[in-house]
């Protein structure tokens, strides 16, 4: 059995979180302390399973009263593939006008989720 | 020419999260007259380029971006009838609440029933913690970075230390590492990191840079571009170790050390200060020493989270409204507040006694298990425990009026124990 400290990344809160695993082939938890929520558990068992993350970022805009929309995930994608995820936010160029919520990519890196905006830009006077 | 004076009931300074919300708070507390003055040529403040998410989990229950929060509220505004002027600077505040404001081409009087003072806050500069060294370029305050990046589209650097892990200097070390720059390390001088444990985890752990504590940058070299900081250990006296120097070639440096209250027109009209939060004395309805000025957000004192910016900012909002129409004058009884042991500060710094309030404040040291106890004399009026407590994470908490009348006293005092 092995004692693993995790720092909960829902919430501004932060918990520290203190699991104890048994090192089977698959890990069971057998104990946690430290998390004040039902979210801080969900969330410990994922990171325990597969890390996941929510990402932001900017594509370019054109003919927009701005030059950039800010972006990000609606769904959190596993930490390993974020690298993979921003090069392709990074060919992405949109045309104005632009809404929060606006799809501007589907499924990056194979990941079950999408790049939207999270600026309205409007177009050009 | 003469220069024309207009009216208004409820003027806001500044349109970022503590002016949006304290400018619908006194629409909706029934002010039809509420004017939002913004320099930027957009509302929204600082928000515009906190593109990360994590704000709005206490206001809305769900995690935005700043943009997102932002829009939140100025979607709001034009229903209310609140009147915007952006690409507006206020250039001076009398006692007397007349303002001296700025458009392109044109300057004004406004006369307020009542002032919010909403301008937020700065960032302290290379020059504030007077690094010594050369003077190439490549040094940015992480703000800065952060418009550039976010808001320009303009890469600030390929190699980078960060010096100071508050929060702006750990989400750009996650921000700067995602466009493809190598982040050298964080350097912290404090013991400990004054950022969210959480950004601690997910903007530095999750991308394996490394945070120095107790390490901080003291030579700065360069011909035109930055070319390397030379980095030391601190003593307890926060002195370096000259023997710990070791030099670390980077073409950029970002610095997290700090905000300023940006209060320049505060002064201006007289308004007595905090030396500690770097902001106004206010009381239990965020009015300061002068009698409609209002004070709230990060020009009050610098917050962690936005969301408590707004729940502030909403209450000095409604209080504005409420001196407008109801002509009231500062209360006469008077209870002040006072940091005790292990409390760095707090915050409102006197109140009525006439109704309930949250006390907002800071320690001095990371602890755990400590409880924070408000006394009056020997009379207990407060004690919440809590589990961590930490500089770096403001605490707030609600003290009854009727818990305040029992304890009965003219001064208060809030201790950690």
């Amino acid at each position: 059995m092995s004692t693993k400290e995790f720092t909960c990344v829902v919430c501004p809160n932060g918990c520290p979180i203190v699991v104890n695993i048994d090192d089977d082939e698959t890990p069971v938890i057998t104990h946690i302390e430290g998390s004040t929520c039902k979210k801080g558990e969900e969330w410990v068992h994922q990171e325990i399973e597969n890390p996941m993350r929510t990402i932001s970022s900017s594509v370019v805009v054109t003919g927009g009263d701005c030059i950039l929309a800010s972006v990000r995930t609606n769904r959190p994608i596993p930490l390993g593939r974020i690298m993979k995820v921003m090069e392709e936010i990074k060919q992405v160029t949109v045309i104005a006008p632009l809404a929060i919520g606006d799809v501007v990519l589907r499924n990056p890196a194979g990941c079950d989720t999408e790049i939207v905006a999270t600026r309205s830009v409007a177009k050009a006077q | 020419m003469s220069i024309k004076t207009i009216h208004r009931d409820v003027v806001v300074i500044g349109g970022g999260p503590a002016g949006l919300a304290a400018a619908i708070a006194a629409s909706e507390a029934g002010c039809k007259d509420v004017l939002l003055i913004e320099r930027d040529r957009i509302l929204g403040g600082i928000l515009n380029q906190c593109i990360h998410d994590g704000f709005g989990l206490h206001e809305f229950k769900e995690a935005l971006s700043g943009p997102e929060y932002a829009a939140r509220f100025i979607n709001r505004l034009p229903g209310l009838g609140i009147e915007v002027m952006t690409g507006t600077i206020v250039l001076s505040l009398s006692p007397e609440r007349i303002l001296e404001v700025s458009t392109r081409g044109a300057i004004q009087y406004i006369q307020a029933g009542a002032v919010v003072l909403a301008m937020g806050c700065r960032e302290r500069t290379r020059g504030a913690i007077s690094i010594p060294g050369q003077r190439p370029s490549g040094v940015y305050t992480a703000g800065a970075a952060q418009n550039f990046i976010n808001m320009e589209n303009i890469m600030v650097g390929k190699n980078v230390c960060i010096l100071g892990s508050g929060d702006i200097g750990l989400i750009m070390a996650r921000r700067m590492t995602l466009e493809g720059a190598h982040v050298e390390a964080v350097f912290e001088i404090l013991p400990y990191s004054s950022g969210l444990p959480r950004n601690i985890q997910q903007c530095l752990n999750d991308y394996n840079i490394p945070l120095f504590l107790n390490t901080t940058v003291t030579e700065i070299r360069g011909n035109g571009r930055l070319e390397g900081v030379k980095v030391a250990q601190v003593g307890k006296d926060r002195a370096p170790i000259p023997e710990t120097e070791r030099y670390i070639p980077c073409d950029t440096l970002l610095l997290s050390v700090g905000l300023i209250p940006e209060n320049e027109l505060t002064r201006d009209a007289g308004v007595a200060m905090d030396p500690i939060t770097g902001g106004a004395l206010v009381d239990d309805t965020f009015m300061t020493s002068v009698p409609g000025i209002f004070s709230c957000g990060n020009v009050l004192h610098v917050h962690d989270l936005a969301d408590w910016v707004s729940v502030e900012a909403r209450d000095a909002g409604r209080f504005a409204a409420a001196y407008v129409h109801e002509k009231r004058e500062a209360s006469r009884q008077r209870i002040t507040i006072k940091e005790g042991d292990g409390v760095r500060y707090v915050l409102p710094q006197s109140v009525s006694g006439e109704r309930d309030f949250i006390l907002s404040l800071r320690v001095t040291a990371p602890w755990r298990n400590r409880a924070v106890v408000v006394r009056s004399g020997d009379k207990k009026v407060r004690r919440k425990k809590i589990v961590r407590l930490h500089p770096a994470e403001m605490i707030r908490i609600n003290i009854g009026k009727d818990a305040l009348a029992a304890a009965g006293g003219s001064s208060l005092e809030v201790s950690v124990e």
